[in-house]
């Protein structure tokens, strides 16, 4: 306990020094959110913008944390051998990945946190939230996302590795429904989005978030699927040096 | 500690008929030797001699293709977690996180050990008080270097692996190295050092692998490096005729350097006086002669020469 505890702080203070990462898992969701609740120009099918936005800004920041902070770190802390050094220690492999889980779950959780009271500032309808359910998108879609990030981080070099992940995020922001609507998009691009973790995870939250359930159980085993596939992928994929 | 391995402590590592391959090239082949606990091992080798792979087995990173490593009397793969707990690495370069500050990594690395090293105690004797503050993307080489083998040295280790422990390090800081290594082995530490710089391995080493080609090409002390390797030195910018004084001497004479020579296989006064006697009889200058032992340079020049042929 008290050596992950130890790698925790580290994991989070290594974190809290990264301008960068800083401006990707807080600064952009918090700006998209507070720029179009305010500045009314989405179609967001007759839902106040931020009602429609909240869903899928708390999807972005899931994926920003799990899949790009946390890959893109992990993809240069293995090019600068820090994995490898830590591997001559006692704290050993499992402890390693709980702090990094642990250091990702508690930057959502400030994530989450954040965003639901800005977007409760900016009017958000927050009746139908279910905690419950939150938990668990948030749990699947950080498994499912921090699995892609960890394959790509485990195989790539640093800087190639740096790029693929923000090309990712941007490909998957754009077709996951997170800022303009899925039933905007051409029926092809619809469901390719469907079908992509952003979008399966965004439909998810867009549930959790509201009254009635919209997407019923599909978006949900969708998720789950990426979960299973892409932690499956990153343990295949993954090399510590 | 178990008292087991107190017991499998009396050899700190041994290597037997290690063989580490990367797809079809053999980086290492069927090595054997051993390193004792209280003494200074140091590892030499050119790039590609097999000197990193065979650490980096020992180290447990590395998983051999065939033959046993036992490090403190443990398998460094089966047995990794008790190990880590005794053994201090240093790694080439690297291993540490760019924005992570002096004081904060040596705490951090004091606390996953556990060993009661105290990381202020430990920022001192490697001299670095004045940059504890500083991010390691700011230091000098010197001092990254410095830093590595403080994290080593968090482990209070039984037994440390040092890789180029010197390289990069200004005069001063290579004393504070050196007598570090030698308080490690006083202290009954195995010692292993791979390094590139003879003069180093030369100044620190109690004995002595030589790599060449994945082979260990000679290994033993200093002294037995060197034995029966008497040899005559002196400098000269004049031109020499190398022939004609081989002749005159009946013994080899080389340049192993600009403006050095060696009179191979004697250390005799007589030879020296002959040596001279040709000098002044050629118009040649001569400076520095001296006379004993084959430099440790000189050894791996001539071994790694020969298992190249």
């Amino acid at each position: 306990m008290k050596l992950l505890r130890i790698q925790l702080a580290c994991e989070l203070r290594v974190l809290a020094r990264n301008g960068e990462q800083l401006l990707l898992i807080l600064g952009i969701p918090l700006l998209l959110l507070s720029f179009f609740s305010n500045v009314d120009i989405l179609p967001t099918s007759g839902q106040s913008s931020v009602n429609f936005l909240l869903p899928g800004i708390v999807a972005l920041a899931i994926m920003s944390t799990a899949m790009v902070s946390l890959g893109i770190a992990t993809g240069f802390e293995r090019s600068y051998q820090v994995l490898k050094r830590l591997g001559a220690t006692p704290l050993g492999v499992p402890r390693l990945v709980l702090a990094k889980a642990l250091s990702v779950l508690v930057v959502e959780l400030v994530q989450v946190t954040l965003l639901i009271s800005l977007a409760q500032v900016f009017g958000a309808d927050l009746g139908g939230l279910n905690i419950a359910k939150l938990a668990l998108a948030i749990a699947l879609g950080t498994l499912a996302f921090s699995g892609v990030g960890l394959s790509l981080a485990g195989r790539l070099r640093g800087e190639i590795n740096l790029a693929a992940q923000n090309a990712l995020y941007l490909l998957l922001l754009l077709i996951g429904g997170i800022v303009f609507p899925l039933q905007e998009f051409p029926s092809w691009l619809h469901w390719v989005g469907r079908i992509a973790p952003s979008g399966a995870l965004a439909d998810v939250m867009r549930d959790v978030f509201s009254r009635t359930s919209v997407h019923g159980a599909s978006s949900l085993v969708v998720l789950l699927c990426w979960a299973v596939a892409a932690q499956l992928s990153a343990f295949k994929l993954f090399r510590w040096n | 500690m178990s008292s087991a391995l107190h017991a499998t402590e009396s050899v700190g590592l041994s290597v037997s008929h290690l063989v580490i391959k990367y797809g079809d090239i053999t980086a290492v082949d069927h090595v054997s030797f051993t390193a004792q606990p209280g003494r200074v091992t140091v590892i030499l080798g050119p790039n590609g001699a097999g000197k990193t792979s065979t650490i980096e087995a020992c180290e447990g990173f590395l998983a051999p293709t065939s033959g046993s490593v036992q490090v403190l009397g443990l398998n460094p793969f089966l047995q990794r977690k008790q190990l880590n707990r005794k053994m201090g690495v240093m790694l080439q370069e690297g291993g540490i996180y760019p924005s992570a500050r002096v004081a904060e990594l040596v705490r951090q690395y004091c606390a996953l050990y556990g060993n009661g090293v105290d990381a202020d105690v430990l920022i001192s004797r490697v001299g670095l008080q004045s940059v504890a503050s500083t991010t390691y993307r700011r230091l000098s080489g010197g001092e990254k270097q410095r830093l590595s083998l403080a994290l080593a040295l968090a482990a209070r280790p039984h037994i440390i692996f040092l890789d180029e422990p010197t390289s990069g390090i200004d005069v001063n800081g290579r004393d504070l190295v050196r007598h570090i290594i030698r308080e490690l082995r006083d202290s009954g530490c195995c010692v292993l050092v791979a390094t590139h710089e003879l003069d180093e391995a030369e100044r620190i080493a109690d004995d002595v692998l030589i790599f060449h080609r994945g082979n260990i090409v000679a290994s033993g002390t200093l002294d037995e490096l060197r034995s029966g390797r008497e040899e005559i030195r002196f400098r000269s910018t004049s031109r020499i005729d190398l022939h004609s004084l081989s002749t005159t001497l009946g013994l080899p004479v080389e340049q192993t350097r600009l403006h050095e020579f060696t009179v191979a296989g004697t250390s005799d006064a007589r030879v020296i006086v002959q040596l001279t006697d040709w000098a002044k009889a050629n118009n040649v200058e001569l400076g520095d002669i001296g006379a004993g032992s084959q430099r440790l340079d000189d050894v791996f020049r001539r071994l790694t020469a020969e298992s190249a042929s």
